[in-house]
């Protein structure tokens, strides 16, 4: 086959958009000064927020699996009304803006909320201002991307192969979990890790709804934004500390993403 | 054993109207054109295909019957599948795959390979075990997929054009495996194609579908002797008229009065082998009964002969030699006179 040469104009663009991501990106390494990156990297503060946010957007991302893999399963295999509305419903918070999700989470889980009053006089639950909450948070922003991208998957799969399994004496819960799951495979890391991502980098929401407290809601893009008013160099350090963190995950996986090299 | 079908379901523009009663001693082939519900019986069969009335039953235990409200969904009816482009588990290897009904039926995963390995051994794919699906051949696919189906030990083996996937070559390798596998499994075995050479060649029974319905049902010499259809007539390549005996006679339904020696009397189909019919450019003299008149409109070859198709009060088939082909200019088509003998008209009740 013969090696396809880019068109010039083609070229030209896809340049431009390349550099519209890189320079600022190489802006953040070229003015950070290295010299305090070693001291910031270790000091408590950027551990514990560091600690927290992998902590925090690795059980969001659990949990966006525990309910979101049914919730696209039921979206995309079962017919029911109002489905259209609530799949808009719940892949909402991709368009909302983060502060305003948080507002609804403090009106639906906080102290005096729907349910947050409910939580607090029946079981002694606040969510609130809590390490859970920063969950909740970055589930409500996160889970979305997890849900449309499974639900794509397991509408484009062959479901003759779920009939096959059914033949061969598989059980509901069989199929699913060795027929499907494995088929889907694929949209199930893509949407994972595009739910990771945002979890990860989820800062609206979050300060609406967990506050910013060091040690127990305080997560990277929050100490980066506090930094920058205080202490701008050090928050360069961070943001170089969070950029690398989310680079080594991206090119780790990059022979898996969405299945391509 | 045996299983009993009586299938009334509408899927699109098919309307499934079928009753089948299939013995444990026979193999069974569904021979129909695409689109005739074939692969839909099978799958209502087996509980994939949701059926509007009627019932399935094996052995005398029903399996569905919409009126009585019954439904065994489809992993407890003991039946083994063989898909049309065969639905091997891609990320499962070839022993995970045989293995796969055992497992789900809870034998353990020691017992389950060891059996599995046997139906691997037994269809000749030992050195694949650990192989997957993507890295075998059609062929070897094929044979993956009835081991999968039999592992389980079911009682009853659909097959869904188990050969339609393969290359001419591979094919014939293949059907005869399928054979010696079909004629070992103990249980009833029903198997789909539009493959008339297939069918005659591994079933001991033909049932013959159109749009939906049965039309014929007979051994395969049964079938093609006395075809009653024109899916069939087409087949093997024969003419097929239905029309009113009348003491040597039949009328043909829109055609001509045919002279046929054996005609009594009612409705009956009447069978003109394409040999039996003479082409002349003159009308003939002499003996023959039935002369028409017809164009000659379009010659493929058939062998070493050559077949011509003729349109004139009914439209016929006719086979000639190369050579005569040539004498008669058939190839560019014009005026022809026909005769066919009394005697070569085969004619039996409809």
């Amino acid at each position: 086959m013969r090696r396809e040469r880019a068109p010039l104009w083609i070229a030209v663009l896809a340049a431009i958009g390349a550099a519209f991501f890189v320079i600022p990106l190489a802006g953040l390494v070229v003015r950070t000064p290295w010299g305090d990156a070693v001291h910031s990297l270790t000091s408590t503060d950027t551990l514990e927020a560091l600690r927290l946010s992998l902590i925090a957007s690795l059980s969001s991302t659990a949990l966006s699996l525990v309910l979101g893999v049914p919730l696209a399963w039921v979206y995309a295999r079962i017919e029911f009304p109002g489905r259209t509305v609530l799949r808009a419903l719940t892949t909402l918070p991709m368009v909302l803006p983060p502060v305003v999700g948080g507002i609804a989470l403090l009106l639906a889980f906080g102290r005096r909320g729907l349910l947050g009053s409910w939580l607090d006089t029946s079981f002694g639950i606040t969510l609130p201002f809590t390490t859970a909450g920063v969950v909740f948070a970055e589930t409500f922003v996160a889970m979305p991307f997890l849900v449309l991208t499974v639900e794509a998957g397991l509408r484009s799969m062959d479901r003759r192969y779920e009939d096959a399994a059914r033949t061969l004496g598989a059980r509901r819960w069989t199929v699913f979990t060795r027929v499907t799951l494995p088929l889907i495979a694929p949209s199930l890391f893509a949407g994972a890790v595009l739910c990771w991502a945002r979890a990860l980098g989820e800062f609206g929401a979050t300060i609406t709804f967990a506050g910013n407290f060091p040690g127990v809601t305080q997560t990277m893009p929050l100490a980066v934004y506090l930094l920058l008013e205080t202490n701008p160099q050090g928050s360069f350090i961070l943001s170089l500390i969070l950029l690398l963190v989310s680079l080594v995950v991206l090119v780790g996986l990059r022979h898996r993403w969405l299945g391509s090299a | 054993m045996s299983l009993v079908a009586d299938v009334h379901t509408t899927l699109g523009a098919l309307n499934l109207d079928m009753q089948i009663r299939l013995e444990e001693d026979e193999v069974v082939a569904l021979l129909g054109p695409n689109g005739a519900g074939k692969t839909t019986l099978l799958r209502a069969i087996a509980g994939l295909a949701q059926i509007e009335s009627g019932c399935v039953e094996l052995d005398g235990r029903v399996l569905e019957d919409p009126a009585a409200g019954r439904y065994v969904p489809t992993e407890q009816r003991s039946i083994g599948f063989v898909f049309q482009d065969y639905l091997l588990f891609p990320h499962l290897s070839v022993l995970d795959n045989v293995a796969f009904g055992l497992r789900s039926r809870g034998t353990s995963r020691a017992e389950s390979a060891r059996r599995a390995m046997d139906w691997i051994d037994r269809v000749g794919l030992k050195s694949h075990a650990t192989s997957r699906p993507a890295e075998l051949s059609g062929g070897e696919r094929q044979r993956v997929a009835l081991a999968r189906a039999l592992a389980p030990d079911p009682r009853v083996l659909l097959l869904d054009e188990p050969l339609a996937a393969l290359d001419a070559t591979t094919r014939v390798a293949v059907r005869r495996d399928l054979k010696i596998h079909l004629a070992s499994f103990r249980g009833v075995r029903l198997l789909v194609t539009h493959d008339p050479l297939e069918a005659a060649t591994v079933a001991d029974r033909l049932i013959v579908m159109e749009e939906g319905k049965q039309v014929q049902t007979g051994t395969p010499i049964e079938v093609t002797e006395h075809p009653r259809s024109r899916y069939v007539a087409d087949l093997v390549g024969v003419n097929l008229y239905r029309g009113q005996a009348n003491h040597g006679s039949v009328q043909i339904s829109g055609g001509p009065l045919l002279a046929a020696a054996g005609a009594e009397t009612g409705d009956v189909f009447a069978v003109i082998h394409p040999r039996a019919v003479s082409i002349h450019r003159l009308r003939p003299e002499g003996s023959p009964r039935n002369v028409w008149h017809g164009r000659a409109n379009g010659v493929e070859l058939y062998g070493d002969r050559a077949r011509v198709r003729i349109e004139g009060e009914v439209p016929i088939v006719a086979e000639v030699t190369p050579a005569a082909l040539a004498d008669l200019k058939l190839a560019d088509g014009g005026e022809v006179w026909l005769s066919i003998k009394a005697t070569d008209v085969s004619v039996y009740p409809a």
